[in-house]
């Protein structure tokens, strides 16, 4: 199943919320910079920049990628590392 | 249109708020066990809750005609305590019979720690010792994606449990798929800030399309907004989706997954006499 609509008809509906989202984002990122100290080593904003770039690459799955970024890891041997018996 | 929620706290809403939801559509509503606002010191903490979930909410759910059913376990941030978790959940028979009871949950992880999943898989032994249907909590933020792969491969792990009958509840656009090519059933929750929204549920019903899918609004302690089924609906519509898939989500995919329990005696609302869904409760 795909969308109902035609890309035009996308853009013409979603072109003013998504105009408002990165300017959100942009004014965020400002308001970031204004502020005392900084916040350059934190790996919240490394991971931020990933995602932008998630964003404004041309590849699918786009949401999905940008979630994975803020996720942690899943490694197949938790059982063993936490001590978990399967029943 | 018509709509269930399977998945909303009333406990934590007001009495104005069934009346808001009858009046959006709402006709049943699915209210899984959770945490209260602070750790319960005792097993008759919960056995006072539970009567709660199968007494007093069906009835309040019954004043506006709202069909009121519940799951039953204790929740993953409780499960950390794992003495008081074994007492609750060799309590929990003790209500499994009684009317509206859909089966265990929401169980589930937290904080992906191992005395979470060891609660979780006490809870799958039951669940599937008592043929019960299984509604499962996934966690938040950075933890869901591995949360909700340790939570597949336990249900994988136990051949006894039915996949069409266990409900892997806040699936976000990095877990939706793994839940729904194992056969499990999906929910996506409409919360403002975390979880999903409107717009990216509609987004995965057109991606993934509306076969074992749910939309609730978790309706819980949080900034949460119950009629967020509505806006779901809403955001549908001025897609340009017709009202058949729509209601497919909304309506007849809950009974449809529902219907699996010994406990959903429902009454369609075009059916019901205004005697017969207040009588019940």
């Amino acid at each position: 199943m795909s969308s109902a609509a035609t890309a035009p008809a996308v853009l013409d509906r979603e072109f003013l919320d998504i105009r408002a989202r990165v300017l959100e984002l942009a004014a965020a990122l400002d308001r970031l910079d204004r502020a005392d100290g900084s916040v350059g080593g934190d790996a919240r904003m490394a991971a931020i920049a990933q995602a932008i770039d998630i964003v404004r690459d041309s590849k699918a799955d786009r949401a999905e990628r940008v979630q994975l970024i803020f996720s942690r890891p899943y490694e197949k041997g938790w059982r063993q590392k936490l001590g978990v018996v399967p029943r | 249109m018509y709509y269930i929620d399977p998945h909303i706290h009333m406990v934590s809403r007001v009495t104005d708020d069934y009346e808001t939801l009858a009046k959006m559509g709402c006709v049943a509503v699915s209210e899984p066990a959770f945490w209260a606002g602070f750790d319960r010191g005792s097993v008759d903490g919960f056995r006072d809750y539970f009567r709660q979930l199968t007494e007093f909410e069906p009835k309040r759910a019954g004043w506006y005609r709202v069909q009121h059913y519940t799951w039953l376990c204790i929740n993953a941030k409780e499960a950390e305590n794992v003495s008081l978790s074994r007492e609750v959940i060799a309590m929990i028979p003790e209500f499994l019979d009684r009317p509206g009871v859909l089966g265990i949950g929401e169980i589930g992880l937290n904080k992906n720690t191992r005395n979470e999943a060891i609660i979780f898989l006490e809870h799958l032994d039951l669940a599937a010792k008592t043929n019960e249907q299984i509604l499962i909590h996934t966690p938040h933020l950075e933890d869901k994606h591995q949360g909700t792969r340790m939570i597949l491969d336990m249900l994988c792990d136990d051949a006894r449990l039915e996949r069409g009958r266990v409900l892997v509840d806040h699936v976000e656009e990095h877990t939706i798929r793994p839940v729904l090519e194992a056969g499990f059933w999906a929910g996506m929750t409409l919360y403002p800030t975390t979880k999903c929204n409107p717009h990216r549920a509609v987004d995965m019903i057109e991606m993934y399309g509306p076969e074992r899918l749910l939309v609730n609004s978790a309706g819980d302690w949080g900034p949460s907004k119950p009629t967020a089924v509505p806006d779901f609906i809403m955001a549908m519509r001025l897609r340009g989706h017709p009202e058949s898939l729509i209601r497919k989500v909304v309506y007849e995919n809950p009974v449809e997954f529902f219907s699996q329990s010994r406990g959903f005696h429902f009454t369609p609302p075009e059916l019901a006499e205004p005697e017969e869904i207040g009588g019940r409760q």
